[in-house]
């Protein structure tokens, strides 16, 4: 399918409009995210419920809302079909927020022992 | 051999980034509004981050299973978590269909399809931020707002057993604040977002963009349209299903 869209692409490479999402293909992704959120919902209240405090549950939960990030970006906002450089330009940029996540987590760490020295 | 030497010289560079011609092959204002999506990009995850790292130094945290298991707008009360978030959920990754079919639509110039399209997404707009609006209404009722919390005898539901009410109330206080102002901050956009779709169908009716040859335009507000589709996907995991 993404050499097909890729040679698409190329032949219309002139211009910005592109045929990159077709009716199909539209419903087909929302059927995607429409599953992925189904399989939320299962693990949410189903399989989450029968684990307390597993903690394999969260992770399974960040890696289902990263896929639904991709379709949306990827072929809702057609960035999927646009030119490298531009896919580069935008997802480069994203990556800075990893380092966020870890310096506030460490951060978290040293709070939560803080609060227990102090006695909160 | 020296022709072949200044043949390679007098060579044109057709590449990408020779000069020319838009390298990102994208029109200005497309990519603008890209950049402008990464900037929000950055704000969101700054509050979500900052949500994680508050909630991870809380020795105990409201349970999202307790807090969001009733129905707001019906007699629905208890024992139904998740329902009412996934109803919004449905009606926002909905719109947002439509509004690829109205981008889609936009590609063939059929007006009349666009029409159609941007006013479902701008319907599905507004039922979301209907929803959002009983959400709140509901949290508001139970003594949940900006520096507010329950009484001590409603906050016991929203916990496991045996969390000291000095803890209850600390996290609960945490929880309230970056609630309402992440889910705010995330309808606010909902709510410009439907203005910009409104004022864009306007145009669409108007023949704009009929007589510019190219619906574009319909594509930025898509982009910024599924941006908030997007947030939502995050703001849903984090605070309902973690």
């Amino acid at each position: 399918m993404s050499s097909e869209t890729a040679t698409i692409h190329h032949a219309e490479a002139v211009h910005g409009d592109h045929e990159g999402m077709t009716k199909k293909r539209i419903l087909k992704v929302f059927y995607i995210l429409l599953g992925i959120t189904a399989i939320e919902f299962f693990v949410a209240l189903v399989i989450a419920p029968k684990h307390p405090g597993a903690l394999w549950i969260n992770p399974i939960y960040i890696v289902l809302t990263l896929v639904k990030a991709f379709y949306i970006i990827g072929y809702f906002m057609h960035l999927k079909f646009e030119k490298t450089g531009l896919i580069l330009a935008i997802v480069i940029p994203v990556l800075f927020i990893i380092g966020l996540i870890l310096v506030l987590t460490n951060e978290s760490h040293y709070w939560i022992d803080l609060r227990s020295q102090l006695g909160l | 051999m020296s022709t072949v030497v200044t043949q390679q010289v007098d060579e044109v560079k057709s590449t990408p980034w020779s000069g020319g011609r838009s390298p990102f092959n994208v029109e200005y204002g497309k990519m603008m509004m890209w950049f402008f999506l990464l900037s929000d990009a950055f704000t969101f995850s700054s509050l979500l981050i900052s949500y994680g790292a508050l909630r991870f130094s809380a020795p105990t945290w409201p349970t999202p299973s307790l807090v969001f298991q009733s129905v707001p707008g019906t007699s629905i009360e208890h024992g139904a978590p998740l329902v009412f978030v996934g109803l919004m959920t449905l009606i926002l990754i909905l719109s947002s269909v439509t509004m690829v079919l109205a981008v889609e639509a936009g590609h063939r110039n059929a007006r009349k399809e666009v029409v159609g399209w941007m006013i479902a997404t701008v319907i599905g707009g507004l039922m979301f931020l209907g929803c959002q609006a009983l959400e709140w209404n509901h949290l508001h009722s139970e003594g949940f707002w900006w520096s507010a919390i329950p009484n001590a005898e409603t906050l016991k539901e929203f916990f496991k057993e045996g969390v000291p009410l000095g803890q209850q109330q600390m996290s609960s206080h945490q929880f309230a604040n970056l609630f309402f102002t992440i889910t705010g901050f995330h309808g606010f956009h909902v709510f410009s977002g439907v203005v910009i779709n409104i004022i864009i169908t306007i145009n669409v009716l108007l023949g704009t963009y009929e007589k510019r040859g190219s619906y574009l335009m319909v594509e930025k507000v898509g982009l910024y349209w599924h941006f908030v589709d997007l947030v939502w996907v995050f703001v849903f995991t984090f605070f309902y299903l973690v």
